[in-house]
């Protein structure tokens, strides 16, 4: 017997379009608090598989025959076993996902923010599992690509489907949290990868210094993308002004919280940096900017069409991490109540450098978990 | 560590390890070790999960060439 399977694209599309959605999620408890599928009107609930090898009673009475139920694992193995025996007891509208969690990661939904001067456009794809942001800016058969993720296929898809190029791959820093795909899309489209010289100490490969000055110019019409020095994640943090309207900021700015020093070196050394980038340089900017960051935390910074910005002048009301006026405050909340750091962050950095080049399913486990790049005020 | 018996589970992807292992403990008694070998990463914390939801204690485990050992003592 086969039991029904649905994909992380029919997923994803439920959480943006908010259905309402229910999840069983069948891994264990420590795993699922970790980390699950969150967002949109999504009701979740956990039940470890091994505790429903003897039936599946517990959970039973908190479902209805009738409803669409999705269970999901780590790897798709467990759910299809669970999705049987739910089968068996007459539920009819229960689902597997396929490939579970480890697929859910990957998966990117891009999303148009807006378009730019001379017919150009903005997309934002958002890896829903994971709370990555990447951008693609596409103007007169160009394309740049902003903090790309491993999955380079999809981009390479997207520009097809597009029909333009991909010339410019830029990562706003070294990132700790994901394997960037930058490097690697650069040299299979005979691209030019651009990183922050600060924060390329270390690497083991050619890259243009992305550095104020040293603008980017998308197709043949002014879609600018100019580089703004703003430390504070990394030494080398550099953040994007995109046409004169869009502010890339990477992982120094989210919508609810703030970019924490700690990935890459020793909070204390880099807390001043971060404090002047936000307090000072960002404050030197238009209000009207629209902040676009390079993660988000929690599903409540999903916008209507599942997108993530918002107004920088907004921000300085709003974000907690803003309002510190206080500098020693500032400090001591940004470097005690640091969270957890990213699964495998050190193998991230150095795989990042060029130092490491684990396998493809090496890297898929390196990735797996949430990002914990922000500091919550 | 001594045990009373060896479950292979190696090359099974999950959820079988953990299948294997409750159908294994089943048959020894109170008190007796069973060693599970496993490939499968996530079994692991499921592993550990299981057997402290079950009752029964994980003495040990170890991870050597790929290869994940497991030491579980009847509850």
């Amino acid at each position: 017997m086969s039991v029904k399977t649905i994909t992380t694209n029919e997923v994803a599309k439920k959480v943006v379009n908010n259905e309402e959605t229910t999840i069983l999620d069948v891994r264990n408890t420590d795993e699922f608090d970790d980390w699950k599928i969150e967002g949109g009107k999504i009701d979740v609930i956990n039940e470890p598989y091994f505790n429903l090898l003897d039936g599946i009673e517990d959970v039973e009475d908190k479902l209805g025959k009738d409803q669409e139920i999705i269970v999901v694992c780590a790897k798709g193995g467990s759910s299809q076993m669970v999705a049987e025996m739910f089968d068996e007891a007459g539920f009819t509208d229960v689902y597997s996902l396929e490939g579970g969690m480890k697929a859910w990661s990957e998966h990117l939904e891009p999303t148009k923010i807006a378009d730019l001067t001379g017919g150009g456009s903005l997309y934002q794809f958002v890896r829903l599992g994971k709370g990555c942001l990447s951008y693609f800016i596409e103007s007169d058969g160009e394309a740049a690509l902003v903090d790309a993720n491993r999955m380079i296929d999809i981009y390479e898809k997207f520009a097809e489907e597009k029909g333009v190029q991909i010339k410019h791959l830029i990562d706003t820093h070294l990132h700790a949290d994901h394997i960037s795909g930058g490097r690697s899309l650069a040299e299979k489209v005979g691209g030019t990868y651009n990183l922050p010289p600060k924060d390329a100490t270390e690497v083991t490969f050619e890259y243009r210094p992305l550095e104020e000055g040293n603008n980017i110019v998308v197709g043949n019409t002014t879609v600018k993308v100019e580089p703004l020095y703003s430390p504070g994640h990394t030494i080398g943090s550099t953040s994007l002004i995109i046409d004169d309207q869009y502010l890339l900021t990477g992982d120094i700015l989210f919508v609810e919280s703030i970019g924490r020093p700690d990935l890459a070196g020793k909070a204390e050394d880099w807390v001043g940096d971060l404090r002047n980038t936000l307090y000072k340089r960002y404050k030197e900017l238009s209000d009207d900017l629209i902040v676009l960051p390079a993660h988000y935390s929690f599903s409540s910074e999903l916008g209507e069409v599942g997108q993530v910005s918002a107004r920088l002048g907004e921000l300085y009301d709003k974000n907690a991490g803003l309002q510190v006026e206080d500098e020693e405050k500032f400090r001591s909340m940004v470097t005690d109540n640091l969270p957890p750091q990213p699964n495998a962050y050190e193998e991230i950095r150095k795989t990042n450098m060029g130092k490491v080049i684990p396998d493809n399913e090496e890297q898929r486990d390196m990735e797996i978990g949430p990002n914990r790049c922000a500091v919550h005020g | 560590m001594e045990s009373n018996k060896v479950l292979d589970a190696k090359g099974l992807a999950c959820p079988m390890p953990i299948v294997k292992t409750k159908k294994s403990i089943q048959e020894l008694n109170s008190g007796e070790v069973l060693e599970v070998h496993a490939t499968d990463k996530g079994a692991k914390s499921d592993i550990a999960a299981w057997v402290k939801s079950g009752g029964h204690e994980l003495l040990q485990d170890t991870e050597e060439d790929g290869v994940l050992k497991f030491w579980i003592k009847k509850a």
